[in-house]
Parts: C-alpha cells; structure tokens; sequence
C-alpha cells in the first residue's frame, strides 16, 4: 500500500558514477547548480541536457527515472511559467487583452525560470539517485568537518540524518501493518470528509508513536552499550578516499561549466 | 464458511529493481471447523499467505475464494469480508491506542456501527475468552498492562468483532512460558466452541498440541499438508527443510532406537507420557 512512495530515490545498480566518492558527487552537485544560473540561451540548455543524459548512461539509470522526479514538481512549474508570463510588466507588449498583457520579456522570464527549475530538480536528483542515502551522510559529514573547529556538530548532525534516513522504511514498514492491523479491525482509512479522515488517522498515528519512542531508546540504549560517544576519535570502517574517476567527474564538469561560460559570451541574450 | 486459494501467486514491487516474488502457486482450502497451522521459515511467505485469507493483500495471480465468491471481485464489500475473517497480526500489541482497554477493544465494534450497549457487551464477552477481568483491566491503560496481557487485549479487540474464522500470526512470538500457554488455553478453548482457525508458528509443538491440519511452506510454495500424525512422522522430510518436528517425537524416536517398544506416529506430549508409562508398568510387572 505504501510501496509507491520512495523517500531517498536511490537507484542499486553498479556504475562508475555511483562508485564516485560522495564529496565528489555533492560538490559537482553543487556546481552544477551554478552551472545551471550561468545559461543565458536555448542552446545552453542543450547542453545542460546532452550533460545529464550522458551522466544518465554511464550512471546505468535510465533517463525515465531522472523525469520521474519532475512529475510532483509539475504544478510548481506550471505556476513559475503562468506568473512570469503575465506577470512581467517591461519589453515589449505582444498581446493585450482586457487585464491581461504577454510581452515578449515576459515569455523570455517564463521560459527561463521554469527551464532552471526544471535542470536543478534533475541535478540534484541526479545524485540522491546514484548515492546511497548512507553515502551522502558521510560525504556531508566530512565536508561539513572544517567547521568543527567553529564548534559546530558536523558529525552529531551526520549520525542524526543517518539514523533518521536508516528508520525511515522502518516506519514506513510499521505504518503499513499498523495500518492493516486497524484495517482488519474495520478502520476505514480512506472514505469520509476531512474530519472524518483526520479522526481516522489516530489508531494509527498513537500506536507510531509509541513505537518510534520505544525504538529511539532501544537505539539509545544499544549505541551506548557500545560505547558510543560522539565524533571525538572515532574512526570509520569505509575510509572515503578520492581516486581518478573523481578527477576524470571534476573535469568534465569544468568543461561543461567552460562551455557554458563560453555561450554566454558568445550569445548574450541571443537566441532567446 | 470456507476459504479457498486457486493457483494463488504474489509478487511484491512487480516490475521494479525491488521485485520479490513471496507466494507461488499455492492452492489450498480451509474448512469450516479446521485448526490449520501455517509452518516454514522465517521469510517463507506465511505473513503474506495469511494477509491473502481477508483481503488485505490482492494476489498478483490467482483467486481466493470466500464461500465460493471470488474475494477480489468488484461487488465484494472487504470491510465486511474482514468482519467474518478477523486477523491478529504478529505483535498485535503495538496496534493498541485507546485510552481504556475496553475502549480499544471495542474499536472493531464501534467500526461495525453498533450501539453502545452491543459494544459493551461484546467488549465483556471477548475480555472473558481471552480470560481478563472486566472489572479489574476494562478501565485500565492498555500501555500499562504486561506484555502477555497486552497481547491479550489485542486479541480480543479482533474477536470482538465476533468473526467466523480466526487467524494468527504467531501469536505466541516473544512471550514468556505462562502467557503462552494462556494464549494456546485461549485458542484450544476456541476451536472446541466451533471456531475456525488459521495459526502461522514457529513452534512445532505448539502445532501438536492444537493443529488438526498442518500446512508446509518454504520459499513461496506449498510443499507438504497433513494432519499433525501425518507430518510429524515423517521426521526426515522436515529435517531436510529444516523445520524439525516436536519435542515429543524426536524423543519417541530416541526412545525407540534405543529399544523401547513404542509405536512410531507419537507427537503430542501427552500420548508419549501414557506410552512410556504403559510401557514401564509392563516391563515392571514382567519383572
């Protein structure tokens, strides 16, 4: 019942680009976000695309998955294309119709800011599809640990995150047999008015509780019964070492982002 | 009322990287009146088997018939196909949320619209089956009780809905010697009332001492059914799948290799007790 919904996309399969260190994935993550803002044309977005779909193959996802990740954006979209479209008061009026006036910046805006949602949704989803959510603690952890120094908990806010991401098809597992518990007991989780339906969800919602609490200090008491202690000198059994492939990954993103800058120059403000 | 599984096969996530199939094939029919245990390993399939008895679950291919109705059909209300084919699932203290016990359990009644004065007395009629006080626990918090009496409770909340067959997902799992042997009073009483039960377990001697019918599983498929005599003797093939039989059979066959005259198809702890004295007397008189 609840097995459509996939928190963490992570796509199991054995790629190149999955293999690539996580500090390495969320860093290019994060360039390519810029990358994204530096587009100024029709042409460049080409290339943003031709980028993705290419990471696509060597990653072994199909292309389908990284769109899939768009379809709750829709919406979203739909109302950054509509408000910039009527919304843009400067250029030139192209249509005019009782309140309603299109001008040809307005167009430009719309096409541009839904084209940018659109490319930082796919980058990022790019990277939560081929890292383990495991993965992407430990990248940020490391990353964040410079600021250790600033007294801040990088590594408490790591084990937070993983221990929320680990728990979280556990609660979901807990969901869906409470869920079917209360079901067989004549529980109607899916008629009635909104009233209705909010009473409905407390012999589900109690019985979660409960056992989230009871499963946080049962954790609780295993982490400590193994001398758990926070960061301070703690060592890890996957030593995250950067090799050639993450080097290989930088440089095509640097190329992307030069070509980019490159268009830029090339053709400001042309070509739409 | 009578349930019937067709060729039923289920497959969970179909069509993704996740794919697993968990039920293949499997066609078997529980009468009215059965006590049928469900036995295999863990991940065999018997949780997702069970959950195909009231509808819970849609078989990937395949039917389960209810009285001759196909479950799955499109005039079929299920809520009150749930109603007649109650279910307690593994742990079914963790689905408590009520303030009062009497309150949760009458939950399941409350869901069947029912007036206050038929809630209570269901509520009083399974407390007493699952032998709790009503005065004593009926205004109590059921996350103050103990576990075996939580369970308990949990229990009762689905025969309080008063169905004609009861099935259980390894009711006993976890629970100290006294409240299991209180839960299997509790089902034995049951059955001898007329109830039909299914009951998933682990335990081989607790399917002697109640199944009437033994049902095999191991990776999604049916391998074996009998009565208890039938299964259990047959130590051999469920050694090879690696259940094992009751206490009481493989001392049958200890005791028998070492010579002393017993009959072979023992399983239960109370025939072999009469055997060995019988036998002892005997050989006590020859003396």
């Amino acid at each position: 019942m609840l097995n459509n919904i996939t928190l963490g996309q992570y796509y199991p399969v054995k790629s190149p680009i999955h293999s690539l260190d996580p500090r390495t994935k969320i860093l290019l993550t994060v360039a390519l976000i810029v990358a994204v803002f530096l587009v100024h044309s029709l042409v460049g977005y080409a290339l943003l695309l031709l980028f993705l779909y290419a990471v696509c193959r060597v990653a072994n996802i199909p292309f389908k998955m990284l769109l899939r990740g768009l379809k709750p954006l829709r919406f979203i979209l739909l109302l950054t294309f509509l408000l910039n479209l009527f919304f843009a008061t400067e250029g030139k009026p192209l249509v005019q119709w009782s309140f309603i006036t299109i001008t040809d910046s307005g167009i430009r805006h719309a096409v541009h800011y839904s084209l940018r949602l659109l490319f930082l949704v796919m980058g990022t989803s790019l990277l939560t599809l081929t890292t383990s959510p495991i993965m992407l603690s430990d990248g940020l952890e490391l990353l964040m640990s410079p600021l250790k120094k600033l007294h801040f908990p990088a590594h408490e806010l790591a084990m937070m995150m993983s221990i929320a991401l680990r728990f979280i098809p556990t609660l979901m597992d807990e969901t869906d047999k409470i869920m079917k518990a209360q079901m067989a007991r004549g529980a109607d989780f899916e008629t009635g008015n909104l009233i209705a339906r909010a009473k409905a969800m407390v012999p589900l919602l109690v019985p979660l509780f409960v056992s989230a609490f009871r499963r946080a200090g049962d954790l609780a008491m295993a982490m400590e019964a193994r001398c758990y202690h926070g960061g301070e000198g703690r060592t890890r059994l996957r030593v995250l070492r950067m090799g050639r492939n993450d080097l290989v990954a930088a440089l095509c993103v640097a190329g992307l982002i030069a070509l980019l800058v490159l268009e830029g120059l090339l053709l400001p403000g042309g070509l739409f | 009322m009578s349930i019937e599984l067709k060729q039923v096969s289920h497959t969970y996530s179909e069509g993704s990287a996740f794919q697993s199939v968990a039920l293949k094939n499997i066609s078997l029919k529980i009468e009215d009146g059965e006590f049928v245990c469900l036995v295999g390993h863990t991940g065999c399939g018997k949780s997702t088997l069970v959950q195909h008895l009231n509808g819970l679950l849609k078989p990937t291919s395949g039917q389960v018939l209810v009285d001759g109705e196909d479950l799955n059909g499109e005039h079929v209300d299920r809520r009150k196909l749930r109603q007649r084919v109650g279910l307690v699932f593994q742990y079914p203290e963790y689905q408590l949320f009520e303030e009062t016990v009497a309150k949760d359990i009458g939950f399941g009644p409350k869901n069947l619209g029912l007036d206050a004065a038929q809630i209570d007395a269901r509520v009083r009629r399974a407390m007493e089956r699952v032998h709790m006080d009503y005065n004593k626990y009926a205004q109590r918090s059921p996350f103050e009780l103990s576990g075996g009496q939580m369970r308990r409770v949990a229990i009762a909340g689905v025969l309080a809905m008063e169905p004609e067959v009861l099935i259980l997902d390894e009711p006993t799992a976890g629970l100290d010697p006294r409240g299991r042997d209180r839960i299997l009073t509790m089902l034995e009483e049951l059955h001898r009332e007329g109830g039909t039960i299914v009951m998933v377990s682990h335990s081989m001697d607790d399917v002697a001492r109640l199944a009437t019918r033994v049902i095999v599983l191991a990776h999604g498929e049916l391998v074996m059914t009998g009565t208890p005599r039938e299964i259990f003797t047959r130590p051999e093939r469920m050694e090879e799948i690696g259940l094992g039989v009751p206490d009481a059979a493989r001392l049958c066959a200890e005791l028998r290799r070492r010579g002393l005259d017993l009959p072979e198809d023992l399983y239960t702890q109370a025939e072999l007790k009469e055997h060995i004295l019988r036998a002892w007397k005997e050989a006590r008189r020859a003396e």
